[in-house]
């Protein structure tokens, strides 16, 4: 499996994002450019983390006009799927490829540490190694990660199951219902504020996150691998 | 326009224009003799910033000159953009740190995030990767909304910068002191890794070469900076918020990632930040270092307003700029290479032979003076020094030993004092993480960052106790160096170099001075016995406000080498059951201590005393320990003494406690700050290896029942709950910022 982490002017959790995919998982990961025209060849899209274009104007709200997320859209569309944590949920979160939007932590600080997550819902190709309720650690450092969507929404998230992680104990931005992380209706694209990347290697305080790497790789090769 | 509101000549002679920009009639005199005539309105800009004390070090040079700066290890001494060091497997490590006080007193948020975007640009124009972030700062106390709005604004703008450029914060030290109120400190430290053969240097060879303007457009801001840094501050230093300039992460983080493809490119001969004083003293120094001239047409340079004078852009200090010096005929490579980031490269002169800096503006030339005339030949001032009078009264004072009724009540206020309480509520804004190479997190002796692909790390810290300083500056500055050593050893690396910046206030009185002559001297000799020399560094003088000056703080910025990152080591307790060690000796000294700050409100007498000899060899002890596997934590004994450092080793693990056991006096074992000291944990199962490469005494044992017990002459003095006394550490801070 071969992953592409977009990097837009600006990102800067790109290199973490690589080298979790390439040391941590094993797996094939390149670097792809923001005006690049096409991720053909990718199985697999990761939205890293940062500050794409300052996050002058809002969040995301920049980078979504790059010419690479007329790919992404596909790539979505295709049923690949496609990961953005923290600066890459708010990216995907203004192209419309998931639902609802960023304010402002609610401490209006940006606030940098790990947190608890609960796994809402383990049936996602993101999180079918985890079990459901599990309690994990992953970091968090953002200043706009108060997820906020309206009612509407809000039960069409639950009613799909589309809320995949929520805060566990304090909630550290004042996100609607601690709302860690949601997938859009097909499940194929997940959006969290929390960096699973930075949670890959025990030397550095925790290795949570490395699952929801592992379940996307093991996802894919039980649909594709079946003629090897 | 402007253009004639320029002074001519004679005016700027006869109406002497030149002391507003802060050069003396002697220094004035001294310009019109090197060019042989009255310089005009933009030349006596150049040498005004050139001359002017933040970028001469006119007044500090006879001091400095006191450093050790050479070593085996030393690849770049002090001189270039940044020291380098020597870290094995032709890989360096790139570090320097940098003041902003001035801009940060009158405009905290953009004042801090410029003073550290200028510092990570000092790395990367070496060549380097910029990979951890470290600060000093020091605030009046916390009890008026000016230094509250001072300490939040600085820890924002510090975190706003470092965490959109993507550079992981990951320590720094803060202290709180009324000789800060007006006059707070900002200095920001960056630290890069570099392979040999990637070293740049900012030098301007081979006449012909192309001199490039990469980054974003010169504006009218920041005009003066290094003028206004070298001034005392004022009640009306708000008039020069226009001195201040405006930083753009976003716009740094394009010029890194351009800059680090750039020094792959053998079309590059040399680069330099354009920070203090601009486009003035990059191309004056890059000439002036290659023992070559510069021309440049300012017509070419990217202006962001119009009708900019030629005074105002070579005097400007706008953010994320740097100037470079290209092969002839190479100059399409380099605008393609920086137009992939959507930044500007565009020629702006050329090297030359002659050894002058030559500015053309408007089809004119505006100015033609000797670039070594503006970057070496500055006047050199010594000083006159003379011993305080409060110095000599300290000398002769006995030590004393404040009275302590209740030992736990005392440790409870201790821990609440916010030079001594969990720092949390700052490093929570800083991405301390991003990069994932963050292994020992801020809030233990010395920060680590792992280096990928190899099993070595880096350990790093900033220290300087100016309340030491103050009492006594040599003592004081041998035990700054002592106990950054010391924070570098218990995390488990190998003290390398330093970085020093030398905050002081006005050099013109002999008190100040000497002040800086003394601190200098403890500085040096402790480096040279430590073995960490001084690579570079960064003098702020005239920190004053309303003729008040701060307290002495040369503080030192210093990099370990951690062998294998398995010798890493935290300050945290890790199991009930092990061993707790004390190593060094305790003695009654209470000088400029936490105890005796909070018991009589102010500091006297004489400073802790320090051996270098024996500093030296407790730390080549415990590091030997460390490297053998022998020591589950080790922290250095600092302020508050042992008691506060063991409650210290015990936050973060709720569940634990601690029984000491201590003999003597109870207030001096308690909380007596005597330096080379470490409180150390081992395995029982280690305690006789320890033992034998040690004589730390033994003192206590970790324990499951959350509660520190301490007890002197098998009397029990003080106990708590560990978890109590935790939510007191931690809630000092917040608790202070919401009065």
């Amino acid at each position: 499996m071969k992953f592409a982490v977009i990097v837009f002017p600006g990102s800067n959790c790109d290199i973490d994002m690589y080298h979790a995919v390439k040391d941590e998982l094993g797996c094939e990961v390149e670097y792809v450019w923001h005006d690049a025209g096409s991720l053909e060849g990718f199985d697999g899209i990761l939205l890293p983390g940062g500050f794409s274009y300052g996050d002058y104007l809002r969040s995301g709200a920049i980078a979504r006009f790059s010419n690479v997320m007329k790919e992404v859209v596909k790539a979505a569309e295709a049923g690949k799927p496609v990961l953005g944590v923290c600066n890459g949920f708010q990216i995907l979160l203004e192209a419309g490829l998931l639902p609802g939007a960023m304010r402002r932590n609610e401490s209006l600080k940006f606030i940098c540490r790990p947190v608890e997550l609960k796994v809402e819902n383990n049936g996602t190709l993101f999180s079918a190694e985890y079990n459901e309720g599990e309690v994990i650690t992953i970091p968090v450092a953002h200043g706009e990660g108060n997820y906020y969507c309206d009612d509407e929404t809000l039960a069409r998230l639950k009613g799909n199951n589309q809320i995949v992680f929520t805060y566990h104990g304090e909630n550290p931005n004042g996100s609607l219902e601690n709302i860690a992380g949601i997938t859009n209706e097909k499940g194929n694209v997940l959006g969290m504020m929390p960096h699973p990347e930075r949670a890959v290697d025990e030397l550095l305080g925790g290795a949570d996150g490395l699952k929801l790497f592992q379940s996307i790789v093991k996802q894919w090769r039980e649909a594709h691998v079946v003629n090897a | 326009m402007s253009l004639m509101l320029e002074p001519s000549p004679e005016q700027l002679k006869s109406q002497k224009v030149y002391k507003e920009m802060g050069l003396s009639d002697e220094e004035f005199a001294m310009v019109e003799k090197i060019l042989g005539r009255l310089p005009n309105y933009t030349e006596i800009g150049l040498f005004s910033v050139m001359w002017s004390e933040h970028c001469s070090y006119k007044n500090s040079k006879p001091v400095l000159k006191k450093f050790p700066t050479t070593g085996d290890k030393v690849l770049q001494g002090p001189g270039e953009g940044a020291g380098i060091v020597d870290i094995g497997d032709e890989q360096a490590v790139v570090f320097k740190i940098e003041s902003h006080n001035h801009p940060s007193a009158i405009e905290p948020y953009q004042g801090a995030a410029t003073g550290v975007g200028g510092i990570i640009r000092d790395v990367f124009s070496m060549g380097a990767r910029p990979v951890a972030l470290l600060n000093s700062l020091r605030f009046g106390e916390l009890d008026t909304p000016r230094v509250r709005y001072l300490f939040e604004e600085v820890v924002a703008g510090i975190a706003g910068y470092g965490n959109c450029i993507g550079i992981p914060t990951v320590g720094g030290e803060i202290q709180f002191d009324a000789s800060y109120e007006g006059n707070p400190l900002v200095n920001a430290m960056c630290v890069g890794l570099i392979d040999h053969k990637d070293i740049k240097k900012g030098q301007a060879h081979g006449v012909g070469n192309t001199v490039m303007y990469v980054g974003a457009k010169t504006g009218r801001d920041g005009i003066h900076g290094a003028t206004f840094a070298s001034e005392e501050l004022t009640d009306q230093s708000e008039e020069n918020r226009p001195a201040v300039q405006v930083g753009d992460p976003f716009m740094e983080k394009l010029l890194l990632e351009a800059c680090l493809e750039l020094v792959q490119s053998d079309a590059l001969v040399g680069i330099q930040d354009m920070g203090a004083a601009g486009l003035t003293s990059s191309s004056a120094e890059m000439a002036s270092k290659a023992g070559s001239g510069i021309e440049m047409n300012l017509d070419l340079v990217p202006q962001r307003e119009k009708g900019m004078t030629a005074y105002e852009m070579m005097l400007s200090e706008s953010q994320e700029r740097m100037l470079i010096v290209v092969k002839k005929g190479r100059e399409q490579e380099i605008v393609d290479l920086f137009s992939k980031y959507d930044l500007e490269a565009v020629s702006i002169g050329h090297v030359t032979d002659d050894k002058q800096l030559r500015l053309i503006h408007q089809s004119e030339v505006v100015a033609d003076v000797p670039a070594d005339a503006l970057a070496e030949e500055a006047p050199v001032y010594h000083k006159p020094s003379a011993e305080p009078a409060y110095y000599r009264e300290f000398q002769t004072m006995e030590n004393d030993i404040p009275a302590v009724e209740n030992y736990k009540e005392t440790l409870m206020s201790l821990l609440q004092q916010p030079t001594i309480a969990s720092k949390e509520w700052v490093y929570n804004q800083y991405d301390y993480m991003v990069r994932t190479n963050t292994v020992v997190a801020p809030g233990s002796d010395a920060a680590v960052i792992r280096i990928r692909g190899t099993r070595k790390g880096l350990a790093m810290t900033t220290d300087c106790n100016s309340r030491y300083m103050y009492l006594d500056p040599e003592t004081g500055g041998k035990i700054a160096v002592a106990e950054a050593a010391r924070n570098i050893i218990c995390s488990g690396g190998e003290p390398l170099a330093i970085t020093d910046n030398l905050n002081f206030g006005n050099p013109e009185k002999p008190e100040i001075f000497w002040q800086i002559e003394k601190s200098a001297d403890g500085i040096s000799e402790a480096c040279k016995t430590l073995n960490t020399p001084v690579i570079g560094g960064n003098v702020s003088l005239y920190n004053e406000t309303n003729g008040t000056a701060i307290y002495p703080t040369p503080v030192i910025g210093m990099v370990g080498l951690v062998q294998d990152i398995d010798d890493v080591t935290t300050q945290s307790f890790k199991e009930a059951g092990d061993l707790i060690y004390l190593l060094g000796e305790t003695k009654p000294e209470f000088g400029g201590s936490e105890l005796q700050k909070l018991t009589y409100k102010k500091i006297f007498g004489k400073a802790p005393e320090l051996d270098l000899a024996t500093e030296a060899e407790y730390q080549e002890k415990v590091l030997a320990a460390i490297r053998s596997g022998l020591v589950a934590s080790a922290h250095d004994i600092a302020e508050g003494g042992l008691a506060v450092a063991v409650a210290e080793s015990l936050f973060g693990k709720t569940q634990l406690g601690a029984d000491i056991h201590l003999t003597g006096e109870a207030t001096t074992q308690l909380f007596s700050e005597s330096q080379s000291r470490f409180l150390i944990s081992v395995k029982k199962e280690n305690q006789h290896e320890f033992e034998k490469l040690t004589n730390a005494v033994l003192i206590g044992e970790v324990t499951a029942g959350n509660k520190l017990q301490a007890f002197v002459n098998n009397e029990l003095v003080l106990e708590e709950q560990t978890d109590v006394l935790e939510k007191a550490w931690k809630g000092a801070i917040p608790t202070c910022l919401l009065k």
